[in-house]
Order: structure tokens, then sequence, then C-alpha cells
């Protein structure tokens, strides 16, 4: 090869080749971590609830004054809203999925335990919830309708004596055996498990609830409180007309009420993560900005350097070189450059990676990133030393026989 | 001098039209990246109240013991107090100003019965929050202190809440009302944002904030509900009853201490308190609180996401690469001009006034890449905006400090990239540039 020459001709453009290694580390250093970033991103605001989020939509009920006769409000509210045309079936919450707000507690196998052994989103739900969420039961049984008592608001501290447990949940308490009748202690007191779902969201949607997003209980009670969210679900395509028919119905029902901006899951979902996904397109517009601006340096660069040696260019076309041969010359050397780039970018990307780690709890860059990345500094040199290299092949070898 | 080099930068800047407008638009493009993101960072990290946040004091007491702990920071402590702590902070009136306070959403009733209720966020305080906080108002005045120990039914408003509820009017004396109750109203704010909202930061610290104001007892006395964070360490009795007597934390605590000698008074008399806790056997452990100023206490709280951080950092890589793009193409642009150079070195003129004149070519390449920059920072806001919930980027917008750092920023930063190619252009021998000619 002829590695020799490059070298030497290299040496003496130290500055624009070192410009150039710069330039290909710091955008491999970012586009690994960039897409790892928005690799994750997307994947966490895809996952799955449990739900049937497209036909279920969110009330957000709030009572005017102080009524008395909370409980028959509530019953009155949930026959009107189940007997709606398009309705599946409804219920009403102290949360809900998607809504980043709601109660937590710590779970313990046994009682008087110091730490918990899972912390867990609470949901409430008469014998209605699992169908009008649409979550799928895969053991035991759902609450029985003579199950669930009333619960006064938040500062009602009424235990559950027996509850429905997510399977994630299930397996982190009860790993390897059947969580199914089981007991769990929560603030003291025992609940029986007696049916476990395949899968229901906590309804936090920040990363930091990643340990245990999938950690739900739901619990035999009908929410009484002067705040609370129905939750319904409808047939198939029905969701927007039946909606609109719900919050004239509840109005008709009582008028002292206020209601919040009702939605649907799917619209929640968007709301949600929308910081998420607005991260990762403008990760995404940075990726590819980098990637142009990069190629145009690294075009500008060659060019020049063809430029500077328009004259040797000739005198090797004149001693026989093919233009084939000032073409690879080209190649090769941006090749070393990219390589010498690539090297000290996936380092320099790596240790971004482990500093984003401790400063924000950031997950560890998987391996093939910076491969990729690698793979794709590389090409990404080869692509925009190729025009400037053709311009330098069709210097004419007569240029040596030329006064400069 | 000056205006000849001038000249002589621009008609060198005219000669190569696509090289000049490449390195603008690499300096504008990495510009308009970082100004984007630092922008949103400066509006985000600011301080709220400049002119007392160093005498505005967040206050913390270990009421749970080190065995139990909730979400809260490394250092054991929980953001909010208790009822019973929170009281007792009260009671004591150590502090020139002092305020426990939370926030809770009530339905307000219009004036025109016909309409429906709407719900608002109405916060419970003493009447300390006011001239601790420094607000403004347009009508009328805070409570009174005897309003707080009788637990009257009266409101400050808001401009907005004002505004929308009585047009603007004088409205001190009319009454509204609140969960079916009527409240009078003493005194309406001026124009009033904080942002971050730094005194209850669980709720939305740069969103729409409190609209009503009233007496903390009276909404204790109602049971008025908290919304925000609420932490409890195990069992508490049922009831509104059981919360106030429990050790659960959902209250703020601000107190103003206007000098050095007063924070140390206010930390021995918390550690005090905390003894005396010990004492009666509440508390088992050690005296274990805090004192936060404004700025420690928004660290502290971690206020700026992470996002934005990332953000920062890969927009200043990005920067880093477009300057090293800018200086290549310099390179090439000025080495490409050798020969002149020669000439006017071979003409007499001396190192110095070469590198002089390269420089305020470069310059004039980073004003404008800075002002093109400024036009792409406008822009990035825009689309960050559209992208981004209000959380982020609501109150990010470019002031004249702003516009200044950007375009000191484009200059400062190619001059740099563009020293190296300057040297070079300066030590260029006029004898081999002739000679070659």
């Amino acid at each position: 090869m002829e590695l020799v020459p490059i070298l030497s001709a290299m040496r003496r453009n130290k500055v624009g080749a070192i410009i150039i290694v710069v330039q290909m580390a710091v955008t491999l250093a970012i586009l690994c971590n960039a897409l790892f970033i928005i690799e994750q991103r997307i994947a966490w605001s895809e996952r799955p609830t449990g739900a049937d989020e497209r036909n279920v939509f969110v009330i957000i009920n709030q009572w005017v004054g102080d009524p008395t006769n909370l409980p028959a409000l509530l019953q009155a509210d949930l026959a009107g809203l189940r007997a709606l045309p398009g309705v599946i079936d409804a219920f009403a919450s102290n949360s809900f999925l998607l809504s980043n707000g709601g109660w937590s507690y710590g779970v313990d196998l046994m009682p008087d335990q110091k730490e918990s052994t899972a912390q867990a989103a609470r949901y409430f739900t008469d014998e209605h919830g699992l169908q009008s969420l649409g979550l799928k039961l895969i053991a035991g049984r759902n609450f029985n309708a003579d199950e669930i008592a009333d619960l006064f608001g938040v500062n009602d501290q009424t235990p559950a004596v027996s509850v429905i447990i997510t399977k994630a949940l299930a397996e982190k308490l009860f790993p390897g055996k059947s969580a199914l009748g089981q007991s769990v202690w929560i603030a003291n007191h025992a609940a029986n498990i007696i049916g476990i779902v395949d899968r229901l969201q906590v309804p936090w949607v920040d990363p930091s609830v990643a340990k245990f997003s999938d950690y739900s209980i739901l619990e035999p009670f009908r929410y009484v409180a002067s705040g609370l969210y129905y939750i319904v679900r409808t047939q198939p395509g029905q969701l927007e007309a039946v909606l609109k028919a719900a919050e004239k119905e509840l109005f008709d029902l009582n008028r002292e009420r206020v209601l919040g901006k009702s939605r649907s899951l799917t619209e929640a979902r968007v709301e949600a993560y929308k910081d998420d996904r607005g991260l990762a397109v403008i990760l995404g517009v940075v990726c590819a900005a980098l990637l142009v601006i990069t190629a145009f340096g690294i075009v500008g660069l060659t060019s020049y350097w063809v430029a500077q040696r328009r004259r040797q260019i000739g005198i090797r076309r004149a001693l026989g070189a093919t233009r084939h041969a000032i073409v690879r010359y080209f190649q090769t050397e941006n090749l070393l450059i990219a390589g010498a780039g690539a090297a000290i970018g996936v380092a320099l990307a790596l240790s971004l990676n482990l500093w984003m780690v401790n400063a924000f709890a950031m997950q560890r860059l998987h391996g093939s990133y910076p491969l990729v990345g690698a793979i794709v500094v590389l090409i990404l040199g080869q692509a925009a030393v190729l025009w400037p290299a053709l311009k330098a092949a069709s210097i004419p070898p007569e240029l040596a026989t030329r006064a400069a | 001098m000056f205006g000849y080099y001038c000249r002589l930068g621009l008609r060198s800047l005219k000669r190569n039209m696509v090289l000049t407008a490449l390195m603008i638009a690499a300096i504008a493009v990495g510009i308009g990246a970082c100004m984007t993101t630092l922008t949103v960072f400066r509006a985000m990290s600011g301080d709220p109240i400049p002119q007392k946040s160093s005498r505005l004091f967040s206050v913390q007491i270990d009421n749970w013991g080190p065995d139990k702990h909730a979400g809260g920071g490394a250092d054991h402590l929980e953001f909010q107090l208790s009822y019973i702590d929170a009281m007792g902070l009260m009671r004591a009136r150590a502090a020139k100003h002092q305020s426990a306070m939370y926030a809770t959403r009530l339905p307000l009733r219009p004036a025109d019965a016909r309409q429906k209720p709407t719900k608002v966020f109405v916060r419970a305080a003493f009447t300390d929050f006011f001239p601790m906080f420094d607000v403004p108002f347009k009508f009328g005045a805070p409570w009174s202190a005897s309003d707080d120990e009788a637990r009257a039914a009266v409101v400050v408003l808001t401009k907005d809440t004002n505004d929308r509820l009585f047009g603007g009017a004088n409205s001190v004396g009319k009454t509204i009302r609140l969960d079916n109750e009527p409240y009078t109203i003493t005194g309406v704010l001026d124009d009033w944002r904080l942002l971050p909202r730094f005194y209850d930061i669980t709720l939305r610290p740069f969103g729409d904030g409190d609209a009503i104001f009233l007496p903390f007892n009276r909404a204790i006395d109602k049971h008025m509900g908290n919304v925000g964070s609420t932490q409890c360490n195990g069992d508490a009795d049922p009831g509104w009853e059981g919360r106030l007597k429990s050790d659960c934390v959902w209250l703020q605590f601000w107190a103003e201490l206007p000098g050095e000698i007063d924070v140390q008074k206010y930390r021995a008399f918390l550690d005090n308190y905390a003894a005396e806790q010990q004492k009666i056997g509440r508390f088992h452990w050690p005296p274990h609180t805090q004192l936060r100023d404004v700025m420690q206490w928004l660290q502290y709280m971690k206020i700026v996401p992470s996002e934005v951080r990332i953000l920062i950092l890969v927009s200043f890589g990005f920067l880093l690469v477009c300057l090293m793009n800018a200086m290549g193409l310099m390179l090439a642009k000025i080495m490409g001009r050798a020969a002149d150079i020669g000439v006017r070195r071979a003409l007499g003129a001396s190192r110095k006034a070469i590198f002089g004149q390269c420089l305020i070519e470069t310059s004039m390449i980073g004003l404008a890449g800075g002002l093109f920059g400024l036009l792409l920072t406008a822009a990035g806001l825009w689309a960050a905006r559209s992208l981004l919930t209000k959380e982020f980027v609501a109150l990010a917008h470019l002031d004249w400090a702003d516009t200044g750092i950007t375009v000191l920023l484009a200059v400062s930063a190619t001059v740099l990239a563009g020293l190296y190619p300057t040297w070079r252009a300066a030590h260029v021998q006029p004898a081999w540039q002739l000679k070659t000619r």
C-alpha cells in the first residue's frame, strides 16, 4: 500500500487532519449517546399500560360544596354512565393510567418490616374495574360485588382485605411460586391476593419510577370523595360520541360539579410523554445536522488539500499513476483520519455515557452503539471524500509540465 | 486603518461566497443550537426573587428518624413538614416572617349563577406570606394577623383572577363563593410571577400558579385537602384529625431571616425544637434540621430537569464540531490566499498588520454567524415550545442579555477558532510565495 507517502503528506498538514479527527470524534460521541437516549425514550413512551387504551376515557369530577350524600351521588353517576349506549363499563377511582399523579405505598411480606419489599401504586375499584379498563385477568378471580366497601377520601385509611395485583408485582413478591392466595402486608395490615392481572402500569410516567413501573395493586373500594375520576370503556370507535354524552349525562344528573378536561387514554399518553418525544425529535435533528456539518467539513478540507496538491497530483499522473490510484489515495487518507477519529470517538462516547450514568442516573451504553456509530462515521468520511477525490483524479497529467 | 481592514475583509469574504456562506452557516447553526438550550437553562435556573433570595429559608426537620425515609434526598430529610411541626414553628414565631402553607383546589362559583363553577388553585397561608415574598398589591391589603387567629373567611385574589371575575375593577370588600361558602376579598395582587415558584415546587413550578389565597387556619378548619405531595411513614388515624396528628409531611414552611446572626439563631432554635421533641418522646433520635435559602433550595430540589442539562451538553458538543468546521474552512481560505499575503508582506506589511487584518476578517464572520445564530435561536425556541411541555419552555424567551451573550459567544468562539489560521497567515514567507509565483 501507499501508506508511507500518505503519512508523510499528512505530517505536513497536521492541523487539517486533527481538525477532521476532532470533528469525527465529537460527532461519534454525540451520535452514540443521542441515539441511545432516543431509543430509550421512545421505548419508555411506548410501553403498554395493560388497558384497552383506544376505547377508554377519563372524566375528572369534583363536587361543589360538601354534599352529604356522596355515596348516593356516586352510585347515581355510575349507574347513569353504565346505562349510556356505547358504554361497555365504567367505574370510579382515585387515579388513572398516564395521569402522572396517584398514590403509592410500600408492600411488605410480614408485619413490622423495616424496608418494604416493593413500592406499588394503588388503584381503587369496584367489581367493574377490570372490564372498564379491559385488563386481562391471568389467575384467580375478580372482586365480588359484596366485597366492595366505600372509602371516604384521602384520609380514610381502611385497609383492604383482598387485593388483585399485577403479574410483575407477584413475581417480585413471590419469585418462583404462585402469589395467588398469599398474603401481603400493607401498612401492617394483611391482605389476601385473590387475582392477578397480566399488566397494569402505575400512573406515573417519569423514568424515575422505572423500578416499579408495573407494580400496581387494585383494592376493592368505591372511592367516595369530592374529587375523583370516572373511567369509562366504550365500544370500539364510539369514544368521542360517548364522551360528549357522558359529560352531558353527568350534568343532567347533578349540576353541582366541576368537570376537568376529559380525555381518552390515547390523549393522556400523548400528553404524558410529550417531553420524551420532544427530546427524541430534538436529538434526532441535532444528529442529522451534525452528520451534515461534519460531511461538509470533510469535503471542504479535502478540496483544499486537492487544490494545494494539484501540481503533485499532476506529476504523479504523469509518472503513470492511474485515476483510480489518485482516488484511492484520498480514500485511504480519509480512512486513516476517520479511523483515528472513530477510535477517539468511541472512547469519548463511552466516557460521556459514564459521566451521564453518574450525573443523571442514565443507563449504560449498549456496546453496539459505539460500533454502529464508528461504522456510520467511517462511511460518512468515505462518502464525503468521494467528490473531492474524483476532482483530484480529473487533474490532467499535463499539469506537471506547465509552470505553476 | 480599521476601516481599511474592514473593507479588505469584506472584499476577501466576497471573493469566495460559497466558502464564506458555509463558514457563516456552520457558526450560525452551532450558536443557534447552543443558545436555544442555554436560554432555556438560564430561564429555568434563574433567581425568582433576586432582591431577597438569600434571606428566605425553607425549613426541614427530620420527624421520621434515621430508619424510615421516603423519596427525599440522601440527607434523610423530608422536603416538607408535618402539621404538628409546622404549627410548633408558627407558635414560636422565631423568625421575622414565617408561614406554613399548602395548595388546595376548590370550585369557584362565578357571580353569574347560570355559569358552571370552575376549579381553581387556592393557597392556604399565613398573612406573613405577603410581606415575606414582597408580594405587590394593586388594591387593598393582606388579611390581618387577627384574621389568621379568627379563621376568618377572607381571600386575596391574584390580578388574573380579579380580571376574570370582576373585569379588573377594585373588588375589595366584595365576596366570592368558594366551595359554596362566601369569602370577603381583602386585597388584589398586582402582576406577580415567580419563576420558578420556589415556595412549592411540587406543583408545576413553571406553570400556572395559585389563583386565590386564604388563611391557613381557615383551610384546616374546613378540611381542605392538599394537592401536591403527601408522604406518610406508617399508620395514621383515619380522617382529617388523624392527618393533623400524624407524621405525614405535606406542608411547606418558609421563614425570612434578615441577617447572618438571625440565621444562626434560627438554626439553634430549630435544633432546640427538635431536642424538645426528643425529650417529650416524639423523636427517638438527635436533632436533625436544615435551613436552605432559595437558590440552595432550588438546587437541592433539582428544579432544572436532567433533559435540559443533556441538551446543553449535546449542543456545546455540536458547537465544537461547528467551530472545528469553520476553522478548517478558514484555514483553507486563508492559505488559499498565501500568495496575496506574500505580496503584501513583501510590500512592507508587518506580521502584526496581517494578523490584525485576518482577525478582523474572522470577527466579521463571527458577527454574521452570531446574527444568523440569533435568528436560529429564536426559531429553536419556537420549535422547543411546540415540541416540549410548558414546564420546560414557557418562560424561555430571548432578552437583551441573551442577545448579547449570543453575539459575544459567536464572535469570541469564531476568533478563537480563527486564531490558528490567522497565525499561519501571519507567518507566510514572502520570499517563498513570491518565488513560486
